[in-house]
């Protein structure tokens, strides 16, 4: 358990390169969706992607800065309900960390269902509870519109992490498969 | 000189855990202290691991089983940690972005002081000194996105200085640099050794370039092992080199060629110290008899740039009035130093970019309106780094890529792909996932999966950057089979090797603008040219002026003509 | 595009707020940001939004560099006015506890309570944007990093945001060149492409970016390990200041800020809440 939380140099570097990736897309990819004016982040999946290789301080870490920098970028300062709520939302996605075996090679059926009930439950947590609920408390927002964004958002969230998340660490796994046996020639 | 050495390698043998073999056999070695050693090696021969194990990279990041005894200033390395090793070894690593981690060169040098809890007062009086010794004091306050490659390299060996190490160790220092910023790279290497009197470890291929000035000795690694541990002099004229693929000065090549027998009497180990007494005659009449014949390109013309003005902003100007007629079939290198407009260039032949005023012409046509996708199936860019390009787990995924994109029946891709991945030397590997591929033939994989889209012009942004002796003329005699085969190849590169050896035009851009298009022995050995373009003239010009023959760059010249003919046989 | 795009145009003027150390300006804006969120009055607030434009004016921030920004907050709070609006119509009503209805549309009746509710919203959502400006178009990159770990937040996960400000240009610069090596291939990220394609085509720029990023956070941890990051508990930074008299003269002010409008709930309003109906 106090593995989940060791900092080293490198989780480091990677907390400071993946909020740097995050923010970009955050802000440049987007998927769009079937539903109009609303697009899928594609930036969830690699906070999770992210977390899911160096635990949930990076995880947490890399959504939280990369939302508040982004925000910074567009609209002057972070609308700090929804980016604690990213914070959140990676921390919680930290938690597939170690718990599959994609270190090792290998992301498949019951890797894939690890990584996706993690990230459905820390999307539901971040999107249907700590937004909503930061919005009510600092904002007054009215409960059935937070409630509804909540909900969209998560399912959103949950669909982008789920495919993009999945994708890469599969990518990812097919890259450490020849590691170990490697010899010259 | 019973001094004891200061670095000293016992019967050491390493090997990873990853790997199913030691990286480093049975290594015995003494560097005493304020020697300056070059060590040599291939990619992949340990050299980097023996870095490594200096500087305690091995084991605190890359875990392993060591034998035997590695002792740094007497004491036993693995009874120290990376941290304090860091106090003795200070390593300036290869890829000096990497290295730069501070927002600005003041913050980066002050780095490790930072991470002594220095208080601030006095790191800010320490990192002015040490800027002042490596001529970067005025630029304290720059961001790396303003500093040349030569600047950021300046700033590492400053951030590794502060710590007052007694040992430093440089990983491929010329790696990212052009050929005059790497010459003065080396040039300050030395001063610092000859000011100082620290030890000086520095690991490259590029032997010739290092030799520039001086070292005590050089040290062969191949296969984990030590195979020479010669003087400049002796190594330069043994068989070592050859047999290793290491390349050897181009002027030692010149002599052999010329059938002079090279020995260490004739003090070959730079070109400064070379003396020609005895092979100034057969130089003279191998010059005679060369043959200059290469055939002139007749050829229509291919791709041409007329009155091409560029700029970003609309203020600076990037690119301006350049012009130049490129004809099929032909070969050529596009060379400049950084920020010279190579790369924009670049961009505006496949249409990433807009030409702000005059014409780009394919065969004699305005391509101006073609979307990014047309010019694709006309002019193929391939990146420098394959990793940037490369986005399927497996070959044949990777290399259909484009065609499925353009929606071709599934049929005929396989059968594009499979002609494509045969021209490559890929079709053993079709069914492979690419991440068990060699850094070469991943760059095979991405020049594939441009020329599936049968481009009739292929640019290629330094094919060979990083890339041993035996791996660039791999890459590059490839590159010849696809030139031979009728495609139309622009290199931008500043290794002045391939562009002497492989392309017999270059075209020199400074400033954004075209100062020299001509041939590659022209370029290299104009004063004027060279200094613009941050280039060095060749050893091969120093030699004929040496040997007292006039006409040097027709000497150099010949010697391109003849080694092709060597290879061509 | 250039590919030396400055993060934010920080700008290098010398003015009271540039000289404040950045630890100053980042508590300073962690305080009055807290307090805006904190209070639904709109006196207090629209005081704070005056004291704010009046400090970015002393900033010397030109126009021309929020204009941008200010547009996407505009848009940003319209929408969510309109959409708030149709949510819950009777929110006021329901904060104030009064009904003064004056018109009905659609059969909705238009009150007093929710034009009041959405206007303080409106500004309270506002408020924070000046200050963030000026937090982020005054203080140098380099000050953020040793500002937060000023604030106790650990060294370790303050200069993850150094990195993050480091290499963004880096990681930018590389999107754009994988992102126009790939459309020379062929890809369209446009929406004619079929729903789970579009996610595949987007994989096609973010794979390539992601697993070259890999290759450099080795060796960036490499080069940080050889200098001695994080081999002790704390460290110092070559660009933290010494507090000034007027940092500490900011410091006061915008602490007594904060408690003023704490101060105007418990005493005065005895709730978050301005309530001008009762």
């Amino acid at each position: 358990m106090k593995d989940l939380f060791k900092v080293n140099t490198k989780t480091i570097v990677a907390t400071g390169l993946g909020a740097a990736i995050f923010t970009l897309l955050f802000m440049f990819v987007k998927v769009p969706s079937p539903v109009p004016e609303t697009s899928f982040q594609t930036a969830y999946g690699v906070s999770a992607f992210f977390a899911t290789l160096f635990g949930p301080i990076a995880g947490a870490l890399i959504a939280f800065i990369g939302h508040a920098l982004s925000d910074a970028i567009q609209y002057g300062t972070p609308w700090w309900s929804w980016v604690i709520a990213s914070g959140v939302s990676g921390f919680i996605f930290g938690l597939a960390f170690k718990r599959t075996k994609v270190e090792e090679g290998e992301f498949k059926g019951k890797d894939i269902l690890t990584f996706n009930i993690i990230q459905i439950i820390g999307n539901a947590i971040a999107w249907v509870v700590v937004a909503p609920l930061l919005d009510i408390i600092i904002y007054q927002e009215p409960a059935s519109l937070v409630f509804t964004q909540g909900i969209t958002a998560a399912i959103m969230n949950i669909v982008s992490t789920g495919v993009i998340g999945t994708l890469l660490l599969i990518a990812y796994a097919a890259t450490r498969t020849k590691k170990g046996s490697l010899s010259k020639g | 000189m019973s001094e004891p050495a200061i670095i000293e390698f016992d019967h050491f043998t390493f090997q990873y855990y990853s790997q199913a073999e030691p990286t480093l056999h049975d290594i015995n070695l003494k560097i005493y202290p304020g020697e300056k050693i070059l060590i040599v090696g291939p990619s992949g021969s340990g050299k980097s691991t023996l870095g490594h194990c200096l500087n305690g990279l091995i084991p605190f990041a890359y875990r392993g089983e060591i034998q035997g005894s590695l002792k740094i200033q007497g004491l036993e390395t693995r009874d120290l940690d990376i941290f304090k090793l860091s106090k003795v070894v200070g390593t300036v690593l290869q890829d000096s972005d990497g290295q730069f981690v501070g927002l600005t060169v003041g913050e980066d040098i002050a780095f490790a002081l930072e991470n002594d809890n220095v208080p601030t007062a006095q790191m800010r009086e320490r990192v002015a000194k040490v800027a002042q010794m490596v001529d970067m004091d005025s630029l304290l306050s720059s961001s790396p996105f303003e500093l040349s490659g030569g600047q950021k390299q300046r700033t590492s060996l400053a951030g590794v200085m502060i710590d007052d190490v007694d040992i430093l160790l440089f990983d491929e220092p010329l790696a990212n640099l052009d050929p005059a910023t790497g010459k003065t790279a080396i040039e300050i290497i030395d001063d610092i050794h000859k000011r100082s009197h620290k030890t000086i470890l520095i690991i490259e291929h590029r032997l010739e370039d290092v030799l520039h000035r001086g070292v005590d000795r050089v040290i062969v690694i191949n296969d984990g092992h030590i195979i020479a541990d010669l003087n400049a002099h002796e190594l330069v004229s043994s068989a070592v080199l050859v047999d290793n693929g290491i390349r050897e000065p181009l002027y030692v090549t010149a002599l052999k060629y010329a059938g002079v027998k090279v020995t260490s009497e004739m003090k070959p180990g730079h070109i400064t110290t070379l003396s020609t007494e005895l092979s100034g005659h057969a130089l003279q009449l191998w010059h005679e008899k060369v043959k200059t014949a290469a055939p002139e390109n007749r050829n229509p013309s291919v791709l041409a740039m007329e009155n091409v003005s560029f700029s970003y902003d609309g203020k600076r100007p990037v690119l301006q009035e350049i012009n130049f007629d490129i004809r099929e079939g032909e070969m050529v290198s596009v060379v400049g130093k950084n920020g010279a407009g190579k790369s924009t260039l670049s961009k505006l032949l496949c249409g990433f970019e807009k030409e702000d005023r005059g014409r780009i012409l394919y065969r004699g046509e305005d391509i101006r309106d073609k979307s990014i996708k047309e010019r694709a199936e006309i002019i193929g860019l391939v990146m420098q780094n394959p990793n940037q390009m490369i986005s399927k787990p497996m070959i044949f995924d990777e290399v259909a890529l484009g065609l499925r994109m353009r929606q071709v029946p599934e049929e005929q891709i396989a059968e594009r792909v499979d002609k494509v991945l045969k021209v490559c030397g890929l079709a053993p590997f079709k069914s492979w996932p690419i991440s068990a591929l060699s850094y070469g033939q991943k760059k095979r994989v991405t020049i594939a999966s441009i020329l599936v889209l049968d481009p009739k012009i292929l640019i290629l942004d330094e094919p060979t950057a990083g890339q041993d002796f035996r791996h660039y003329t791999e890459i590059m005699e490839f590159l010849v089979e696809i030139n031979r085969m009728g495609v139309t190849v622009i290199l931008i590169t500043h290794d002045m090797h391939l562009m002497l050896e492989y392309t017999p035009r270059a075209i020199v851009l400074a400033g954004g603008r075209k100062i020299a298009d001509t041939a590659a022995s022209v370029v290299l050995t104009d004063a004027e040219v060279i200094r613009e373009a941050n280039l060095k003239e060749t050893s091969l010009f120093a030699l004929a002026q040496l040997a007292g023959i006039p006409e040097g760059t027709r000497f150099v010249q010949g010697f391109i003509d003849y080694e092709r003919g060597l290879k061509n046989r | 595009m250039n590919a030396k795009l400055k993060l934010f145009s920080y700008n290098m003027a010398d003015t009271f707020i540039h000289r404040l150390s950045g630890v100053t300006k980042l508590v300073c804006f962690l305080l009055l940001t807290f307090a805006v969120m904190f209070s639904y009055d709109i006196r207090v607030i629209l005081g704070m939004m005056v004291l704010s434009i009046i400090l970015m004016r002393m900033a010397q921030i030109r126009f021309s560099q929020i204009r941008l920004m200010l547009v996407y907050v505009l848009i940003f709070l319209l929408t969510n006015a309109i959409i708030s609006f149709f949510f819950s119509p009777e929110q006021g009503v329901k904060i104030y506890g009064t009904k003064h209805a004056f018109a009905e549309v659609w059969g909705i009746s238009l009150t007093w309570e929710q034009v009041f509710y959405q206007v303080t919203k409106f500004f309270k959502y506002a408020s924070v944007v000046p200050l963030g400006m000026i937090f982020l178009l005054t203080t140098n990159p380099s000050e953020f990093a040793s500002s937060l770990n000023g604030v106790g937040v650990n060294y370790k996960a303050a200069y993850a945001v150094a990195l993050t400000l480091r290499y963004f240009p880096d990681v930018q610069r590389d999107y754009h060149d994988i992102y126009l090596a790939q459309q020379a291939r062929g890809l369209e990220l446009s929406s004619k492409a079929k729903f789970f394609d579009r996610f595949k085509n987007s994989l096609l720029i973010v794979i390539p970016l992601i697993f070259s990023t890999l290759d450099r956070i080795e060796v960036i941890s490499n080069a940080m390990d050889l200098r001695g990051f994080s081999k002790s508990k704390t460290r110092t930074w070559y660009t933290s200041r010494k507090l000034s008299r007027q940092d500490v003269l900011a410091l006061v002010v915008s602490a007594v800020l904060l408690l003023f409008t704490v101060a105007v709930s418990v005493f005065i309003n005895r709730s978050r809440f301005y309530n001008p109906f009762i």
